[in-house]
């Protein structure tokens, strides 16, 4: 039987890295410096963005599908990796971590995420679902003679286990229901066959709502990522909070709004209370916190009920404020994060809150720059955060969901405390001991980006949201 | 022929078994076997309707999910070895370096 070669152009930008992550892999054995091995992530990433740009097209015999959509998400993962290799050499260095399966595993992690985006078939769905949590799993564990890391590590392996099992349980039930692991066909044979009443399909939607509501880091099945985002290492925490959830809003969308579209109003009862408990939760719980990781932790739970109502909306407007709030989140979010990472030096963790008392006198340059982005994360304008959750919030009630939203804009307004207290305490206490600031170029051209980000998108917000509306149009 | 829903029934057995097992014990090695039970639960099923849909997607995906398992459990024993080293303890409930 002859074999055709399948079209390899949509799927060049995954090739590449995997190539690049395994030759990383190689040259960790030679090279004594390693941060040589992240810039050489950095460039390769370079060439896949670039890549990315002209892969649209459909492969495999429609099992990967490179469109407006995976792309706009495979550019969210690229500045995500982009951002967490910028910070990391340093805390690596302190840590006495600086190893360079790091490098690798940070790409192979990536790899997954865009292979999560391009799924178009369950089967590639979970392999690029698992490929991630694998990676990451060994990356919040990288701190080995660290309790707290191996801590983190066996919680969210254990769960995310848990989860995937879920995951598989609910895809052989679409499987025996259709006759297929195809989104689009599973999407025909459901509105053909008159599925829509058919109780075995509203149990396996329960099951992938359960399965990615973990991936996402939705109450009720959030309980990993306190744990898991406070004892891994910092830049991974960043990495960690922004590409996993990125990449779990990129199949939550494609698998409920194409391969399960036409029973909307079934699932939509599963997520409405997902969302609204991850709102309250993740806010209330933020508001106690004494460790900063672990606030900022809650706070990316509250996040995710955000963005679960661009979904919970349904149209195009709702899925493409979803992709822009995931932008401008991951700028936010992991510039927070590569603050917190400067107050780290040896012997010092700079983690408790307390720790931020009077930076704004000993440091104002970073405490300025906490400033935006907690500004950002609490929705301030002219921060992005704002533009992104106005949005959010406009697509939610033009889909006529305005109740959720007035829930949604109230447990915002919880969230100022906790985000507004950190500047409090830079801005109006005095400094109770001297701080000094891990810096290193990286970091640097890292905050840079992620200011300028926050600001700009903040103020000319029409760009990137014109960009995620032009990525839906494919969907 | 055994019929299509007996073994709908024994993975749904074996899956609540897995599930109950995770849920209920605290030693890690037993919470990661109860996994494993789920998993193959899962694949009971998957090569089932995969027969009685003459189909082969159900049994490429049963060859994945069998490949990843092995990968997890190779990981998650390194992970369990590491932990072992620092505090020379299997029960989750041992855990508790972080709170909140």
């Amino acid at each position: 039987m002859p074999i055709a070669m399948p079209n390899l152009i949509p799927v060049m930008p995954e090739l590449v890295m995997t190539g690049v992550a395994i030759i990383l892999l190689m040259a960790e054995l030679v090279i004594k410096r390693k941060e040589t091995l992240g810039f050489l992530s950095l460039i390769s990433v370079g060439l896949i963005s670039y890549l990315l740009l002209g892969s649209a097209g459909t492969t495999f015999g429609g099992m990967f599908v490179s469109d407006g959509y995976s792309t706009f998400f495979k550019l969210i993962f690229m500045a995500n990796l982009v951002l967490t290799v910028l910070i990391s050499p340093k805390y690596l260095q302190t840590m006495r971590i600086n190893f360079g399966e790091y490098y690798a595993l940070t790409l192979f992690a990536t790899l997954g995420m865009m292979l999560m985006a391009s799924a178009a078939d369950i089967i590639v769905l979970y392999l690029g679902l698992e490929l991630m949590a694998l990676s990451t799993y060994v990356l919040a564990g990288f701190i080995r003679y660290d309790m707290k890391s191996n801590e983190a590590a066996i919680k969210y392996l254990l769960l995310g286990a848990f989860a995937s099992a879920i995951l598989l349980y609910g895809t052989s039930l679409i499987y025996g229901l259709t006759g297929t692991t195809n989104l689009r066909d599973i999407a025909v044979y459901i509105t053909h066959n008159g599925l829509a009443k058919n109780p075995l399909l509203m149990v396996s939607m329960i099951f992938f709502a359960v399965a990615f509501s973990f991936k996402i880091a939705a109450v009720p099945f959030h309980m990993w990522a306190p744990d898991a985002y406070e004892g891994a290492p910092t830049p991974i925490t960043a990495f960690m909070s922004v590409g996993p959830k990125a990449a779990g809003f990129a199949v939550l969308g494609r698998v409920f709004l194409v391969a399960f579209g036409s029973v909307k109003t079934d699932w939509s009862v599963i997520l409405i209370p997902i969302a609204v408990l991850t709102m309250a939760i993740g806010n209330i719980l933020a508001l106690s916190q004494t460790n900063i990781k672990r606030m900022l932790a809650y706070s990316s739970i509250a996040h995710a009920g955000y963005m679960l109502l661009g979904i919970i909306a349904g149209t195009p407007a709702g899925i493409s404020s979803v992709l822009n709030y995931m932008f401008i989140y991951a700028f936010m979010n992991i510039g927070a994060f590569a603050i917190v990472i400067m107050l780290r030096t040896e012997g010092f963790a700079g983690e408790d809150i307390s720790d931020y008392e009077g930076l704004g006198k000993t440091h104002p340059t970073a405490a300025a720059l906490m400033l935006v982005f907690m500004f950002s994360l609490t929705g301030i304008p002219p921060m992005a955060g704002f533009m992104g959750k106005f949005y959010l919030f406009m697509s939610a009630i033009n889909a006529g969901y305005t109740w959720i939203v007035i829930v949604a804009v109230l447990f915002s307004a919880i969230s100022a405390y906790f985000y507004l207290r950190i500047v409090m305490l830079m801005y109006m206490k005095e400094p109770k001991e001297v701080i000094q600031l891990n810096t290193s170029p990286g970091i640097g051209l890292a905050l840079a980006v992620t200011v300028s980000a926050v600001i700009l998108i903040g103020i000319l917000p029409a760009k990137v949201l014109a960009l995620a509306q032009q990525a839906v149009t494919s969907f | 022929m055994v019929p299509l829903h007996w073994y709908l029934t024994l993975s749904a057995a074996v899956f609540m078994i897995g599930m109950f097992g995770f849920l209920t014990r605290r030693n890690i090695i037993i919470m990661f076997m109860s996994v494993e039970l789920m998993l193959n639960a899962v694949n009971i099923s998957l090569v089932s309707f995969s027969h009685y849909l003459q189909d082969m997607r159900g049994h490429i995906l049963v060859f994945f999910v069998i490949t990843v398992a092995a990968a997890e459990a190779a990981i998650g024993l390194a992970i369990i070895i590491s932990l072992f080293r620092n505090k020379q303890t299997a029960h989750v409930d041992e855990m508790n370096e972080m709170k909140g």
